[in-house]
């Protein structure tokens, strides 16, 4: 079962976010934090540094819902957050990864 | 030249303008308060941090500029917590700055080490660990920055004693940090809003703190009376349009006047400045202002739409808006919608029972207000008596009214009440305050004295958690539970204990002549009056209901 048709069991479209964002420690506290506290699940979370090691790359598989929008916009006023793109269910990211995850 | 961290921290807020800082010192924070009494700052010591938190709003939020509080590591950081979250729900601009264990002991749980940043997180626009004497060249600057850019909030600076300790040279000083430039404005919104108010027949504008934040009362007014529109206000936005003006509609939501609340039922335009749809401002959100198109004027863009679908939502700074607006808005009378407006309030006006009483709840505020001009600064505690201040008491201008709306916190008004005085020396700041919330930050009774702050806490005793109280008996069926003080509590002796004059009005033949001695004397007051505790903040529309489900009133 891959990720896309892991939601489309639970009856879930699946998002894909994309976030530049500065590379120091508590960024992905204040990311991650700021879903869970507004109740919003993340189902996959992937971070790496970008060439040149002064960004990150954080990569989120998200529930696209009607407060997706609002989740993004909040995204978007974090400091170290320089940059937020949303990719639709076609995007392979997580996909790609599917093979660290099998049981 | 050659600074340590700390010496450096305090040459960036000097050069930052700042002249007073509310704190208290601690092992972490030694190195700080070292640099600190080398400097020309004032510091005023607080006798709990939450108390310095809240001295420091009181300064932002009658200012309007970033004002600083100072703790050290661990207890002084988690009694900081409370304060800095209220100001990040009411968008005050603070920047707090706590001391922490060295680099080398962080994650060794040591003596008074806690994780603030991961505490502070939650409760601010932006927070640091400072994990370099470097950084601070950045960071000292970009916290006043972000706490005053956009929508303003709190930001927090966690700095280890090492980092305070360590030495740089330094050629020059970085630039002060300032706010960004506004973000650029829709000029077609704008023009689509102008076209939906010059065609609406009943709209209502809708005023919230965010036209304090943005000095745009003026433009406000002007709008207002350009287009005739009934306005009411948030319990942020309470000041903007006086009181007593014509247009007002004071203000809306769950202990808003009938009036207010039905006006806002029958409108078909609501005209949203600076506020944010709060579900005690709009009731059930999906009754609220059924028929009405929605404009939307904000200047955080996560606003628009969050709760309720705007038909044009305006990111920008309200201020400039307003003004692109007003030449395309048309001057209109609007005789018919304003005749429904007067016949609403004469039908359903706000009840102020026993106002001519000085020792009753509304009467009290009603002597405090004619002893006083629009000079006077309030703040609030937060309960009943908030509300009742909120409903009956003449505000008139911005920034003249202290109280804590997002949050709700009990305790906020009175180190509120001393930043505000610190903060503009020639005012009386008077401090609307219950029994229950009085207590909760009594101890600054004693910073207040020291002082010398000329605030006048005008203390309404009912022995009771009043509008817990008031809700049992609304929809507990009366199974009142740890609601009421079981022995009363001498107010006038703790004020006097803290070296605070404090007054009786219950066994004053003269209440209204003690009040005015006590409003008019300089320096520091508590004025104590005992209420009835059978008196409930009405209307009241129940938690979850619509806003014109209201009870009583």
């Amino acid at each position: 079962m891959n990720a896309r048709e892991g939601f489309a069991e639970t009856g879930f479209q699946k998002a894909v976010l994309e976030l530049t964002v500065n590379n120091h420690p508590g960024v992905m506290s204040h990311v991650a934090g700021l879903f869970a506290r507004r109740a919003f699940n993340v189902e996959g979370i992937l971070c790496m540094p970008m060439e040149g090691g002064r960004h990150s790359r954080i990569w989120l598989l998200v529930r696209e819902d009607a407060r997706l929008a609002q989740m993004v916009k909040q995204v978007e006023k974090l400091e170290d957050v320089l940059e937020v793109s949303r990719h639709g269910a076609d995007h392979q990211v997580f996909e790609r990864l599917e093979s660290f995850f099998r049981q | 030249m050659q600074y340590s961290g700390a010496q450096l921290i305090v040459r960036l807020l000097e050069q930052q303008g700042i002249t007073t800082v509310a704190g208290i010192p601690g092992g972490a924070a030694l190195p700080l308060y070292d640099a600190l009494s080398q400097s020309k700052i004032h510091h005023v010591l607080a006798r709990h941090e939450q108390g310095a938190g809240f001295i420091a709003q009181g300064m932002a939020r009658a200012t309007g500029r970033a004002a600083v509080c100072i703790a050290s590591s661990g207890p002084g950081a988690t009694n900081l917590v409370t304060a800095i979250a209220d100001a990040k729900l009411d968008s005050i601009p603070l920047v707090c700055i706590t001391g922490q264990v060295p680099l080398s002991m962080i994650g060794t749980d040591a003596f008074q080490e806690v994780d603030t940043y991961g505490l502070s997180i939650p409760v601010t626009k932006h927070n640091w660990l400072v994990r370099d004497v470097r950084e601070l060249l950045t960071v000292i600057p970009e916290a006043f920055r972000i706490a005053e850019s956009g929508r303003p909030g709190p930001v927090w600076i966690d700095v280890p004693k090492d980092v305070q300790n360590a030495v740089i040279d330094l050629a020059e000083l970085p630039a002060p940090g300032k706010a960004d430039p506004l973000p650029e404005l829709d000029a077609a919104a704008i023009s689509r809003a102008a076209d939906m108010i010059n065609r609406a027949e009943r709209p209502v504008l809708y005023l919230g703190g965010g036209v304090v934040a943005s000095n745009a009362t003026t433009q406000a007014i002007m709008f207002a009376e350009q287009a005739s529109l009934p306005t009411t206000m948030t319990l942020m936005g309470l000041g903007t349009l006086p009181a007593d003006h014509p247009l007002s509609l004071g203000m809306l939501g769950m202990h808003g006047a009938r009036f207010t609340n039905y006006m806002l039922n029958e409108a078909d335009l609501l005209i949203v400045v600076g506020a944010r749809f709060d579900d005690r401002a709009i009731g059930k959100a999906e009754k609220f202002c059924p028929d009405a198109g929605i404009i939307h004027i904000d200047i955080d863009e996560s606003e628009l739409d969050k709760i309720k679908k705007a038909h044009v939502g305006i990111r920008g700074d309200v201020k400039q808006v307003l003004e692109l607006l007003l030449p395309q808005v048309q001057v209109t009378l609007r005789e018919s919608w304003l005749a429904r407006m007067a016949e609403l309030k004469a039908a359903h006006p706000l009840q102020m029972p026993d106002l001519d009483d000085p020792r009753s709840h509304y009467g009290l505020i009603r002597v405090v207000a004619e002893q006083l001009d629009d000079e006077a600064t309030i703040t609030t505690d937060v309960g009943q008596h908030q509300m009742w201040v909120a409903q009956a008491y003449p505000l008139r201008r911005p920034r003249q009214w202290l109280t804590s709306g997002g949050l709700g916190t009990m305790g906020f008004g009175m180190p509120a009440a001393i930043g505000a005085a610190l903060a503009e020396r020639e005012r009386t700041v008077v401090c609307f305050s219950g029994d229950g919330s009085i207590m909760m930050n009594i101890q600054e009774l004693a910073t207040a004295a020291e002082e010398g702050a000329n605030i006048k806490i005008v203390l309404m005793d009912n022995q009771a958690l009043g509008m817990v109280y008031q809700q049992q008996g609304m929809f507990y069926s009366e199974r009142f539970y740890a609601v009421g003080y079981r022995r009363p509590t001498d107010f006038v002796a703790l004020a006097k204990a803290c070296g605070i004059r404090g007054v009786d009005l219950d066994a004053s033949d003269d209440p209204k002549a003690l009040l005015a001695d006590a409003l008019h004397t300089p320096g520091p007051c508590l004025i104590h009056c005992s209420i009835d505790v059978q008196q409930r903040v009405y209307p009241m529309v129940p938690p979850g209901a619509a806003n014109t489900e209201m009870i009583g009133g």
